[in-house]
């Protein structure tokens, strides 16, 4: 079941005008936000399919910059957000992609600076719900529903046992788990979806595990 | 849980509940927050659309480009007249779905039921309910959780997305919820809100998601305006014991999947229905700035 709330259905409260075009771009722009951990120095943004067609009509655009400021769906910000990144600093390029795409409603977002760079894919499903689907070149499924980890390490045994070792130890139930990679022995990613909380000093922990490279937490 | 209105009838009846208690239950266990909590949101998410409607009836809004604002103002002034046909109650409650839409457009403040350019239709409703029924608070409330049970079961079978459905899984959805909550306001059982649902449903199918420059403007906002009549007569066909021949799972089954097989063209992309007729153009052209020929 993609939507598993009531609060799916009757919300977000948001500022309008489209749950998907508007509100569900807010979200995709600040989960990369999230990811990224920091205010960037650029965002790249691509639209496909009706985002691509209608993003100034539904004000896609500014709600996904928006996003990438870390504001809400219901900040009245939004409205205002592209003259806010510009005044930030923040150099942002959007371009209209004619390639199809599975579904009608995505947005591929890259937000660096001298530091680095993270690329994802969302897609927004309707009613203000998305989903991530790509992260850096490795395919996933992230609802958003939940706090989830996102780590970053080598794909090699004793990874998964490594980190599912600490998440026992402070009591924190995992929901959903993906682990994914794009060679085998290379990199690889591993998706974790919790229901509690996950201190900081928690995420320090499993960042401090020999196989691990890089670990965010977002959602919480 | 339920996955189907079908399951979802037969909890509220075995557990001799209403269909709203029947969702605030599964909210309950899905999320393991408490019932005053879950309540407490819900509140805060009607309070937002008594803003909404509030300021849409007091205050001449205009969206970004002129194409909407102000008719639930006019329509309000119309309906106090006393001239009106269908009398004060249907169009307080086209009015006040008029006005959410007019707030949405202007890039105001709104809560998704379940969609932004689906939002008029149920706060419309039952803010005119409102001042027919006098429900409480709590019995407000209940009314958009038994809504939001419906959307639910619509939102996991099909689809709740204009780009995905076309507006049939928008306002078609939205219109369907409306008038399940509405027959259990009314003192309706579970099977008259499922019958309701359905009568709602199936005069919304087919219906494409065309918006003139993309904008959640033309046609969104009357579709919402006619969703809320269409709702109120839904749910007193119902009330009368009215049924529909198709049940209400299978009504929302092909409501999928007319959404599947109905042209990109006409699902939110601005290619297609009113947004390709010469006016349409012609108006996406002066919003846009663009020459209609360098389309």
């Amino acid at each position: 079941m993609k939507y598993k709330s009531v609060f799916d259905i009757i919300g977000p409260i948001m500022i309008g005008p489209s749950s998907s075009h508007t509100a569900g771009a807010a979200r995709i722009g600040r989960v990369a936000r999230q990811l990224f951990g920091r205010k960037p120095a650029f965002a790249k943004i691509s639209f496909y399919g009706s985002f691509a067609k209608t993003y100034k009509g539904h004000g896609t655009d500014v709600a996904i910059v928006g996003g990438i400021l870390d504001f809400d769906t219901f900040d009245t910000r939004i409205v205002d957000a592209l003259t806010i990144a510009e005044n930030e600093g923040i150099a942002v390029t959007m371009k209209e992609e004619d390639a199809l795409t599975d579904h009608p409603n995505t947005a591929r977002i890259v937000l660096g600076d001298e530091r680095g760079t993270i690329e994802l894919v969302g897609i927004s499903i309707g009613g203000g719900k998305i989903e991530i689907v790509e992260l850096n070149g490795f395919g996933l499924i992230l609802s958003g529903d939940y706090p989830a980890l996102l780590i970053v390490h080598n794909d090699r045994y004793g990874a998964i046992a490594g980190v599912a070792n600490v998440l026992a130890k402070h009591e924190i139930n995992i929901g959903h788990m993906q682990v994914s990679r794009k060679e085998k022995g290379q990199e690889a990613l591993m998706i974790i979806e919790v229901d509690q909380l996950v201190e900081t000093s928690i995420v320090d922990e499993i960042e401090e595990l020999p196989i691990v490279q890089q670990v965010v937490k977002i959602n919480d | 849980m339920f996955r189907n209105v079908a399951e979802l009838v037969e909890l509220a009846q075995t557990q001799n509940c209403k269909i709203s208690d029947v969702m605030i239950a599964q909210e309950m266990e899905f999320t393991g927050r408490s019932r005053e909590e879950i309540i407490a949101q819900m509140d805060r998410n009607l309070r937002v659309m008594e803003e909404a409607v509030e300021r849409g009836v007091t205050e001449e809004v205009k969206s970004h480009s002129g194409l909407t604002g102000g008719d639930a103002i006019r329509l309000q002034a119309y309906m106090k007249s006393g001239k009106s046909l269908t009398g004060e109650f249907v169009l307080d409650a086209v009015s006040k779905a008029i006005a959410t839409n007019e707030v949405n457009a202007a890039m105001g403040t709104i809560c998704a039921t379940p969609t932004a350019g689906s939002a008029g239709v149920v706060p419309g409703v039952l803010f005119a309910l409102k001042n027919k029924l006098h429900p409480t608070r709590e019995q407000m409330i209940e009314f958009l959780f038994a809504s939001g049970a419906f959307g639910f079961v619509v939102a996991n079978n099909a689809s709740i997305s204009g780009a995905a459905g076309g507006c049939q899984a928008e306002v078609g959805s939205a219109t369907g919820m409306a008038a399940a909550a509405i027959v259990e306001m009314a003192g309706g059982t579970p099977e008259q809100s499922a019958q309701a649902m359905a009568i709602a449903l199936k005069n919304m199918l087919g219906l494409v998601c065309d918006p003139v420059a993309g904008l959640v403007e033309v046609p969104c906002v009357k579709r919402n305006a006619m969703g809320a009549s269409n709702a109120l007569v839904a749910a007193d066909m119902a009330l009368a014991g009215i049924e529909s021949r198709i049940p209400c799972d299978e009504v929302i089954d092909a409501m999928y999947r007319i959404g599947q097989t109905m042209p990109t063209a006409l699902k939110e992309t601005a290619q297609g229905g009113l947004a390709a007729t010469p006016t349409g153009r012609a108006l996406e052209a002066k919003i846009f700035g663009i020459p209609l020929d360098k389309k």
